[in-house]
């Protein structure tokens, strides 16, 4: 299982590497767009400005689709899912790769649309818990960006092979001002004042607003669900041509 | 909705946890890695490694204890104590630390955190404040609280906040070893006057000075030692007991 690990300098890699290598994965680290050739799966991290991700030029977008298409699945990460759809308002200027609809904005936890009523918000025993309690709890109006910390992940019920096994309202770190669009791509939702988009799938592509890596076990499961995706059948040719890290019991598994 | 983080800290020197720990189970008890997993397994939300030594000879030592606590450890972990330049910073980060924590070496050279700040992004920069009330502001010391710098802790947090720092730790001199609970007027007005994480410390004695200080302190995540060492399941009963409040925890 060789994993390219897209480092275009938007941040340290080294716990991803680290989880990756934990997961059993070999990792490559593309010096050019021909080099994903040889990769059975493709993760494009990052943290930071959008700007960043102009660094994936055309040539990158080409080659990255060319290996989607020759069924090769693909995991955004942070800074890396928000470039999966058409562009930020971070730098409207720089393209994302497009393979997911919209436009990623600022997170706006004050804003209105969000705030009350949302029909994501969840209703936990500790916030009833809250109001009989005389202690006063900040409300939504403190709420700070950037996001930064452990949330939970509300699960939409559309099919997810990424998600498999994960608990409803499992909990994953995040560190982030900005927030991927809601699509029929979206699979859980975040809530911070206003819901998000913090785990996307559609096909092949995968996307996770917060940071696997540094997720716990949680976090963990998301990576080898991503993994068994590339080694399920089907996907990408050099899995379907080797035997070699396939279990009997792989057959079918996680697909839906 | 975000929850309130619970960190531990871990104080080394040469290699070894400093402050008393005597949990069972531990092959060695000072074990920066072994107390690690424990904290972890007990549902930690983040670590932080402060490098008590903080003498060149030593430094490399505590390269190997960060990367030896970072290898299974799949939550955020920051390093702090001493770093006093990029180099410092990136031989934490190489060693596997998600943030840098600077203190003395951002008041004296403050365009150090815009430096971390372009290099790894700003959710990797933590600046820590030491700070103890005088008269009617919080004075700002360096240098483990030994050296006033006449800065006010609420101006400095929110210089370094649009310096790029993505956190703050603020350290009560004055609460620090007492375990007489947060200083909460100093931690909510700091973490009302800027809009990056301020993670309170010093003070912390019994449970619900983990609560006073999520509610009257504003803060968003609180930082403990010794407290952690207690009991074997401190962090798991603090969660439950913070849950119990009403405060926002990530549970097992």
């Amino acid at each position: 299982m060789i994993v390219a690990l897209i480092d275009y300098k938007a941040g340290n890699l080294t716990s991803v590497r680290k989880a990756l290598a934990a997961l059993g994965a070999e990792i490559l680290t593309p010096e050019a767009p021909a080099d994903l050739e040889g990769a059975d799966a493709i993760i494009v991290p990052g943290v930071g400005h959008f700007e960043a991700t102009a660094a994936l030029d055309a040539r990158w977008h080409q080659a990255i689709r060319a290996r989607l298409d020759a069924g090769v699945p693909l995991l955004g990460i942070c800074l890396g899912q928000q470039w999966l759809f058409e562009g930020s308002e971070e730098a409207p200027d720089v393209p994302g790769l497009g393979v997911l609809p919209g436009r990623c904005v600022k997170l706006d936890p004050s804003a209105d649309s969000g705030r009350a009523g949302s029909p994501n918000r969840p209703s936990t025993a500790s916030e009833d818990a809250a109001g009989s309690e005389t202690r006063p709890y900040p409300s939504s109006g403190t709420l700070k960006v950037p996001h930064v910390g452990w949330n939970a992940l509300k699960q939409t019920g559309r099919p997810s092979r990424l998600l498999a096994g994960i608990e409803d309202e499992a909990q994953a770190y995040f560190t982030h001002s900005y927030v991927a669009p809601d699509s029929d791509a979206t699979v859980a939702t975040t809530e911070h004042g206003v819901p998000f988009a913090s785990v996307v799938e559609r096909g092949l592509v995968f996307g996770a607003q917060f940071h696997p890596e540094k997720s716990g076990e949680t976090g963990l499961r998301m990576l080898k669900n991503f993994l068994e995706v590339a080694r399920a059948p089907g996907a990408g040719h050099r899995a379907a041509e080797s035997s070699e890290g396939r279990r009997p019991n792989d057959e079918g598994r996680g697909l839906r | 909705m975000l929850s309130k983080r619970i960190i531990a800290c871990l104080d080394v020197r040469d290699g070894q946890v400093v402050k008393g720990v005597n949990f069972e189970g531990l092959r060695n008890a000072g074990d920066p890695a072994e107390l690690a997993k424990r904290y972890n397994v007990e549902g930690i939300d983040e670590l932080v490694i402060l490098d008590v030594t903080a003498t060149l000879e030593k430094r490399r030592t505590m390269a190997r204890t960060v990367a030896t606590v970072a290898k299974e450890l799949f939550i955020p972990l920051a390093v702090g104590g001493g770093i006093a330049s990029e180099e410092d910073a990136a031989a934490a980060v190489e060693a596997g630390a998600d943030k840098v924590s600077i203190n003395s070496a951002a008041v004296a050279n403050p365009a150090l955190i815009t430096a971390l700040a372009r290099r790894y992004g700003s959710q990797a920069v933590v600046v820590a404040i030491d700070a103890t009330l005088e008269g009617d502001r919080f004075g700002v010391y360096v240098r483990s609280g030994s050296t006033p710098t006449g800065r006010d802790a609420v101006e400095w947090a929110r210089e370094a906040a649009d310096r790029g720092a993505g956190e703050i730790l603020l350290t009560s001199i004055d609460k620090d070893g007492t375990r007489s609970g947060f200083d909460l007027p100093m931690t909510a007005a700091v973490s009302q006057a800027v809009r990056i994480p301020v993670i309170a410390s010093g003070g912390a004695g019994t449970f619900g000075h983990f609560v006073d200080v999520f509610t009257e302190g504003c803060a968003d995540a609180a930082l403990a030692a010794s407290v952690f060492h207690f009991s074997e399941h401190a962090v798991s009963e603090l969660k439950a007991h913070l849950d119990a409040q009403g405060i926002p925890v990530r549970l097992r």
